[in-house]
């Protein structure tokens, strides 16, 4: 990489203008233009459709913008979020998320440590491991949320038939879609499902790399294999963990499509008959092209921007600080 | 054997214990896609015995062909739809990453650090916060409701670049570059003929990971392409699922068959995904 690279610079100067005059300005544009010829299309393209959109939303925010009628269109002002701080349907869907959210982000980093250090051994058939994990990440969430449904239906359910193996049977069988936390807890384990592989794959890559002279000097105090993780490898791979909470916040909070096709009635983007599991990107949806009101969606959008960044710094934060108390 | 160890775990063997996990959390993995196969090929009244059927019927053909042929699903059209859009999406951010990757990894201009540093801050921002704008800029451009207003969004990727720019430092000397320019060549040459060659294996790797990022897809082209007589498979299977009386075997047969294409790439690619997945980590 050029930031190592000390040979002289000389090497790098242009190269001398070729025989034949004529080509002359080819060359220079080749060498002074082409550069930005080639780094443009992806400026371009990501200035349209993704720092534009995001920089106008805060705008669309402030604004009456409505799909059905656009003679309503004007200036609002913070309308908008003052609407927000006392709509009902807001803070259930930001409760949702956030229980979700914490039912799904920590065991799936806890699972994923622990499949992580299975993964670190001499073992046969490395390869048939790795990829195996990886069939949830692949899969698309459209596809497996739709088993999940059937797995966690009320009637016939596999769920509610291995509840009842193990003694929890119910006279009437429990309805997962109907309380609050049975639909999180069903719609956390799908979550779970998905990105448990693809975290301990992030895990596994990192504790790689850890010297291995860390253990053999650690050896002296007699470690257990138990032990070994929790005081060696982890803190040692603390960085990594705090990318897998900063992207398991990111997405987390944004969830969308486990809640959306976990309803009876997909379409309806209703979260339940009730709203026990709809979440604020499913509401921002709801309330953009359901309801019409992309101005009051934008100023939803704002407002879980700004939820986002405050919980991935408190995240933050919290995991640096129980990484550093090691 | 001591319960103490003095040696990396890398450097100890797996005991009985570590296969009997691993073969669980495959197990876990499995499961679910092992399942909607399982009912893709049942009958309803297998579908609703209690306990459900676990292992495969053989009624797989009539499913498929039952919603292969609902009127309002367009699910044939839907997965030629998702062909589509991936594979566009894909071959242009290959093309655009790799290109803008080696401008920033061998060629010299005024700005490049700077630049360089914009791409990993845009690596940061949620994009999908801005859809609402999104969908009014998509608007303006009249392509609403439309593949194109599926596929524009997803042409470059900041990670791409990233990603390239770092692949291409290690793997194209710069001798190579160096002396191809002297001998005369344009920069567009030398990446024709010297940088593509030399960085397939990252092209793999990007390629894979952007084409099932793209088919999975589902809040955007639901926004786009909901209610539209071409959707792509995951919207078509979305509108599958919904209505008063939703056939299981029927839906899970649709959800099967748009999951294939990637198990298939699974099993070509599975090994470049795992290493794309791993050294993404090393280096964020």
């Amino acid at each position: 990489m050029s930031l190592t690279d000390l040979r002289p610079a000389a090497r790098h100067s242009a190269p001398p203008p070729p025989p034949g005059k004529t080509k002359h300005w080819l060359y220079r544009f080749d060498i002074k233009t082409i550069p930005y010829v080639f780094i443009s299309p992806f400026f371009i393209l990501f200035a349209i459709f993704g720092v534009f959109p995001l920089i106008f939303n805060g705008i669309v925010a402030l604004r009456t913008w409505r799909l059905d009628d656009r003679s309503l269109d004007g200036w609002a002002g913070f309308a908008n979020f003052e609407r927000l701080l006392t709509d009902e349907d807001f803070w259930n869907a930001l409760g949702n998320t956030f229980g979700i959210f914490i039912l799904s982000t920590v065991p799936q980093l806890l699972a994923a440590l622990i499949i992580a250090n299975l993964l670190n051994r001499k073992l046969r058939a490395t390869t048939f491991w790795r990829i195996g994990i990886l069939l949830p990440y692949l899969t698309p969430v459209v596809a497996s949320t739709l088993v999940f449904a059937i797995f966690f239906a009320r009637d016939n359910g596999l769920a509610n038939w291995f509840l009842s193996l193990v003694g929890f049977g119910q006279e009437t069988p429990l309805d997962w879609r109907a309380q609050k936390w049975s639909a999180w807890i069903a719609i956390a384990t799908m979550v779970n499902w998905k990105w448990i592989g693809y975290n301990a794959l992030l895990y596994l890559s990192a504790m790689q790399s850890i010297p291995k002279d860390v253990y053999e000097a650690a050896a002296v105090d007699g470690a257990s294999p138990w032990k070994q993780l929790w005081s060696i490898t982890v803190p040692m791979i603390q960085p990594v963990v705090l990318f897998t909470v900063i992207l398991s916040t990111i997405g987390g909070l944004q969830l969308f499509n486990e809640p959306m096709m976990f309803d009876e009635n997909p379409q309806s983007a209703s979260g339940g008959s009730d709203g026990q599991f709809q979440t604020i990107a499913q509401l921002i949806y709801k309330v953009g092209w359901k309801d019409l009101d992309l101005g009051y969606a934008a100023s939803m959008s704002w407002a879980l921007f700004l939820i986002i960044l405050v919980v991935a710094g408190i995240n933050f934060a919290a995991t640096r600080r129980l990484g550093g108390g090691r | 054997m001591s319960t103490y160890v003095n040696r990396a775990p890398q450097d100890t063997r797996g005991t009985w214990t570590t296969y009997l996990g691993l073969t669980l959390v495959l197990l876990f993995s499995a499961f679910p896609v092992y399942w909607m196969f399982v009912i893709s090929t049942s009958t309803d009244d297998a579908v609703a015995a209690s306990p459900p059927a676990l292992l495969p019927g053989a009624q797989f053909l009539v499913n498929a062909q039952e919603v292969f042929t609902l009127n309002e699903v367009y699910f044939a059209a839907s997965l030629i739809n998702s062909v589509l859009v991936s594979g566009i999406i894909t071959a242009a951010t290959l093309f655009f990453c790799s290109l803008a990757g080696f401008a920033f990894a061998k060629l010299r201009f005024k700005g490049r650090n700077a630049l360089m540093v914009v791409v990993i801050l845009t690596l940061t921002v949620p994009n999908q916060l801005g859809i609402v704008a999104l969908y009014i800029v998509m608007g303006k451009l009249g392509w609403n409701n439309t593949l194109l207003a599926v596929i524009a969004p997803g042409l470059v990727s900041a990670f791409g670049v990233f990603y390239m720019r770092q692949f291409i430092a290690h793997a194209v000397p710069d001798e190579l570059v160096e002396s191809a320019r002297i001998d005369g060549a344009l920069t567009l040459r030398v990446y024709w003929n010297i940088v593509l060659p030399a960085i397939r294996p990252a092209l793999a790797v990007l390629g894979l990971l952007t084409f099932v990022m793209a088919w999975n897809d589902f809040q955007w082209p639901l926004i786009q392409l909901n209610g539209t007589d071409y959707p792509t498979s995951m919207v078509a299977l979305s509108d599958l699922a919904s209505g008063n009386y939703v056939i299981y075997r029927r839906v899970l047969a649709g959800a099967f068959i748009a999951t294939v294409p990637l198990i298939v790439l699974l099993l070509i690619g599975g090994r470049q995904i795992v290493r794309g997945i791993m050294e993404g980590a090393v280096k964020s």
